[in-house]
């Protein structure tokens, strides 16, 4: 047995943020207060490791009418209609409970987007797990995706899409991130601010219990040890993820709705990581006042619960809105129709003087309203003023080594032909699972470059405008070159909005990395974080929310870097449904864009799905180059934008070219058509299978006004062959029939999840 | 020109979905909140998809009890169309106001698909306006979506017409591709798959605009809903 340690490292503490403590108080914090800095002081609540570096990220532009550090990004989409985006990870909850962890993750980001007034309209899960001929990464992946089904269906927001990457990286740290936007009448933004001396808050939905305490500082905050991601790591951290109840949530969402459309209240905060005391420390710093809340009168779930419990625990489906008390009687009483709990649990009051006469937000809770004062803390030194870290950085000292290794002048192991149907994988297994069309707006879904969607909703002003939606990342590239990987990531899902129509209007980022109390895994925080900044200064674009998750680390082993872009468009006229990859026989098809890569190769495979799958890991990336990018991307945009807005067009289909290559791109468009192509001779394997953004495949019934009109917009097209019969060929490299590439297209997700083991 | 009354019950989701396929016909719909007990001026009840209650128990277990059902259940006895859409279907089922029960998906897990539905009669208030052996695209979205019902039922069943869609492919393990039923009168209608889902080309089909022409006794010009 070891000797117990002392109270504030249990709860996730350094010594050096026990002493800051001591001098916001003036004294001891009692061990209480030290609960409510355990956990608002984590990495997860406080982004402490971070926040020096995201600072550098562009967070601007004229559309952007909230940014980050609100509940959700807000953009001003048009026609009277705002647009709420957020995304998070709920990673280390999934790696030890993977139906609630997923499920909860659900949960979480829908009261994000209901907090900023809006009804949640989509969600997007990006997930990553190790390879599946891992029994465990098949219960991993078969309990994620049924908790984000469980609980999305039932709640009533479709999901329209997502991401799934399969690399050993995750074996022991799958990660899971939850993108959701929302939509709302303009005017009717809310923010998360108690204002108001005399107002009341008032806590609905879910009693309180003792499930998920400690979730963000235990259990987000802290790497795994278990050495073999197995069993060992998980059985002691269990209580510490959160149950989820989605007919709860539904209800919380039209009453909270609701009560936003009566304008019964002032404000009003979710209640996610870190429970009661980040709602109302949040709410109280941002208004500048003082509040008092009463653990006697929060309900709870069972008996015995300590004041640091009710205060820290991460029960789902709850809310805290701040009314005035004449508004009391008729939120209770629509909180009633919908079986919302609501009860009274704190008072707005007045700022307490310190000593030097300035005002002070205090957070105060009570034994009863007029009781005994439990704990008195100033609410920004929880919600603002955690301790920010500049860690040590430092470039991975084999990095020069990993590089120069490069792929790309590797022969194929086997022939092409069968390198190609190695890397087809239909995910219809996991989206089949996802209510993907509620609200009659999912007008491109899950499976495709980009989600499209009307931009409607109950209660929004009519408008002939859509939005589109797409996650990306690329961990094998970052891991090779974070700065220059992110920045690709950002162009790679800025051309999947193109091939929607869509321009791009904002980004929300999840960076999800290792330790950061490793050097090498700082430098590659910092690296993609400016890579970033590149990416979205070059193409214009405003980073507008976002989510860092650290201590992604098994047994000392760090996950390769995974930044994920979440990318929000816009297009001004949805009337008719873009071409997507439903080319006709007797179709021209096209390249559009460079064909070559901006690198010491002209097809570069250095961080390829091709090479990966051979175990080779090593190599260098094209360049970053936004105004090549950004012709082509421009160009595909407005050719889909015309057909969207009911134009006739010559153009019947747009794929983007992203993982596994331009073969792979092509045998997606073979394999859902089911037509075959014959396509010309390329310069090798590496054509086939080399992944830089800012590429196109494209087909047209007039190639003559194709090419003209590219030509005008200065776009480099290059004829790649036709459409028709029932073999798809590309040179003397591929030759298989269209059947094939169906069959193991559509059987290789499922044929691996069934895999016995 | 119809008023629909789309019944509301909490857990309820496709409730905005269903007003605006009748209200893209042209006819008028109003939310009947769970807890009424009359259905004063309505023509047509529709109970949506969603998940009424939570599911809790089963689906539609909770919801058979609800004020509203009673009201419901007077409607159709006096011939009032009633049309269940996915767990609208279950909760009819469960009410004993359509026959048969509907089970967890072959599979088990939720589907989330496009399905061919052939109609395979018209005698009801939703396929009247169809013909037999159409074929129809419709969405199902669902996890306990396959029907089964006894010997005897089913022979009933097809005797009187009451199975008026079935699955072109069966998607779920449902007894005789059975995707929807009728009662003997034809005026209570319930279906797994969503045809408010499937009233425009822009999300993909447009083929539940015949069997909500048919739900609501109107024939509208078809350019209009060509987009």
């Amino acid at each position: 047995m070891s000797s117990p340690q002392p109270l504030h490292r249990a709860l996730g503490l350094t010594d050096s943020e026990l002493e800051s403590i001591r001098e916001v108080l003036g004294r001891e914090p009692n061990s209480l207060e030290l609960a409510l800095y355990g956990v608002m002081w984590s990495e997860h609540c406080s982004y402490k490791s971070s926040r020096i570096h995201l600072r550098r990220l562009p967070t601007e532009a004229p559309h952007v009418l909230v940014g980050p550090g609100e509940n959700a990004g807000v953009i001003d989409a048009g026609d009277g209609i705002a647009v709420a985006i957020r995304i998070e990870s709920h990673n280390h909850p999934s790696a030890i409970e993977p139906y609630q962890g997923a499920a909860t993750g659900v949960g979480g980001i829908l009261r994000d987007v209901f907090t900023m007034g809006a009804r949640p309209l989509a969600v997007m899960d990006p997930l990553f797990f190790g390879e599946l001929s891992d029994a465990r990464q098949r219960w991993l992946v078969e309990g994620v995706v049924s908790g984000i089904s469980g609980y999305g269906n039932s709640v009533g927001v479709p999901t329209i899409g997502g991401e799934l990457t399969f690399d050993d990286c995750y074996a022991s740290n799958p990660l899971v991130n939850v993108l959701c936007c929302g939509a709302l009448p303009t005017e009717r933004l809310v923010l998360g601010v108690a204002s108001g001396v005399g107002n009341l808050a008032v806590l609905l939905g879910s009693s309180t219990g003792r499930d998920g305490i400690g979730g963000v500082s235990v259990l987000a905050s802290a790497g795994f040890d278990g050495a073999d991601g197995a069993e060992s790591l998980d059985d002691a951290k269990r209580p510490s993820v959160q149950v989820g109840d989605p007919y709860e949530e539904k209800r919380l969402i039209e009453a909270c709705l609701a009560l936003l459309d009566d304008g019964l209240v002032v404000g009003i905060q979710d209640l996610g990581g870190a429970g009661i005391v980040c709602a109302t420390s949040e709410t109280a710093a941002r208004g500048g006042v003082g509040m008092d809340v009463d653990v006697t009168a929060i309900p709870l779930r069972e008996a015995g619960m300590q004041p640091f419990e009710i205060m820290t625990s991460e029960s789902q489906e709850r809310m805290l809105a701040i009314i005035t008390p004449e508004n009391w009687a008729a939120v209770a009483a629509l909180c009633a129709k919908w079986e919302v709990r609501a009860s009274i649990v704190g008072h707005v009051v007045e700022p307490t003087i310190d000593a030097n006469g300035r005002a002070v937000a205090m957070l105060r809770v009570r034994q009863g309203f007029d009781g005994e004062v439990l704990a008195e803390v100033p609410a920004n030194s929880l919600a603002d003023e955690a301790p920010l870290y500049d860690r040590p950085m430092a470039r991975p000292a084999d990095l020069d080594a990993v590089n120069a290794d490069d792929p790309s002048d590797d022969e194929p192991v086997g022939s092409p032909n069968d390198d190609l149907l190695d890397l087809l994988m239909d995910p219809a297994w996991v989206y089949r699972q996802y209510d993907s069309q509620l609200f009659l707006n999912t007008v491109v879904g899950p499976g495709r470059d980009a989600a499209l969607l009307r931009l409607a909703g109950p209660g929004l002003p009519y408008s002939e405008r859509g939005i589109a939606l797409s996650t990306d990342s690329n961990p094998r590239w970052c891991a090779l070159d974070p700065r220059a990987g992110t920045a690709l990531t950002v162009a790679e899902s800025v051309a999947n909005l193109a091939c929607v129509g869509a321009t791009a209007k904002a980004v929300v980022n999840c960076l999800n990395f290792g330790n950061p109390e490793h050097p090498e895994v700082m430098w590659q925080l910092s690296e993609s974080i400016d890579g970033m900044t590149e990416a979205c200064l070059g193409l214009g674009l405003p980073v507008i929310g976002g989510n860092v998750s650290l201590y992604n680390e098994s047994g000392g082993h760090d996950i390769d870097p995974t930044p994920v872009v979440g990318l929000l468009g816009v297009i001004d006229s949805l009337v008719a449904p873009p071409p997507g990859w439903g080319w006709r026989e007797g179709d021209d098809i096209v390249l559009v864009g460079t064909r070559h890569a901006d690198s010491d190769y002209r097809f570069p495979l250095g961080g390829s799905r091709w090479a990966t799958r051979r175990g080779r890991r090593g190599g260098h990336l094209a360049h970053f180059d936004a105004e090549t990018l950004a012709a082509a991307i421009d160009f595909v945009t407005g050719e889909v934008a015309a057909i969207c807005a009911g134009s006739p067009s010559d153009v019947t289909a747009v794929h983007d070219i992203g993982g596994g290559g331009l073969a792979v791109a092509l045998a997606e468009m073979v394999a859902v058509t089911a037509l075959g192509a014959r396509v010309v001779e390329l310069e090798g394997h590496a054509e086939l299978f080399s992944e830089f953004p800012g590429r196109f495949v494209m087909a047209t019934n007039d190639v003559e006004a194709f090419l003209a009109r590219a030509e005008v917009a200065g776009v480099p097209v290059t004829h790649l062959g036709t459409v028709g019969g029932q073999d798809f060929r590309i040179g003397s490299m591929v030759n298989v029939s269209v059947e094939e590439v169906g069959a193991r297209r559509r059987g290789a997700l499922e044929e691996s999840l069934a895999a016995v083991g | 020109m119809s008023r629909i009354g789309v019944v509301v019950f909490p857990g309820s989701n496709c409730e905005y979905d269903a007003v605006a396929a009748v209200e893209r016909l042209g006819d008028q719909a109003e939310f009947v909140w769970h807890t009424r007990t009359d259905l004063n001026g309505i023509d047509g009840v529709i109970l949506p998809g969603g998940f009424a209650h939570g599911d809790y128990l089963r689906p539609g277990a909770l919801a058979r009890f609800s004020p509203v059902m009673g009201a419901v259940e007077r409607f159709a006895a006096d011939g009032g169309p009633v049309l269940g859409i996915c767990n609208g279907f279950q909760v009819l089922v469960e009410a004993g106001m359509l026959p048969g029960a509907l089970q967890k998906n072959r599979g088990l897990t939720f589907l989330c698909q496009p399905t061919t539905l052939v109609v395979s009669s018209t005698s009801s208030v939703l396929t009247r306006g169809a013909s037999v052996g159409q074929e129809l695209v419709v969405p199902i979205n669902h996890f306990s979506g396959s029907y089964t019902c006894d010997d005897e039922t089913h022979d009933e069943l097809v005797r009187n017409g009451q199975i008026v869609l079935r699955y072109k492919e069966n998607p779920n393990g449902s007894r005789d591709d059975i995707a929807g039923v009728a009662n003997k009168a034809g005026n209570v209608v319930g279906l797994m798959p969503h045809p408010e889902r499937a009233m425009s080309m822009l999300l993909g089909s447009a083929d539940g605009v015949v069997l909500f022409e048919s739900f609501l006794g109107v024939k509208v010009e078809q350019p209009a809903l060509a987009h």
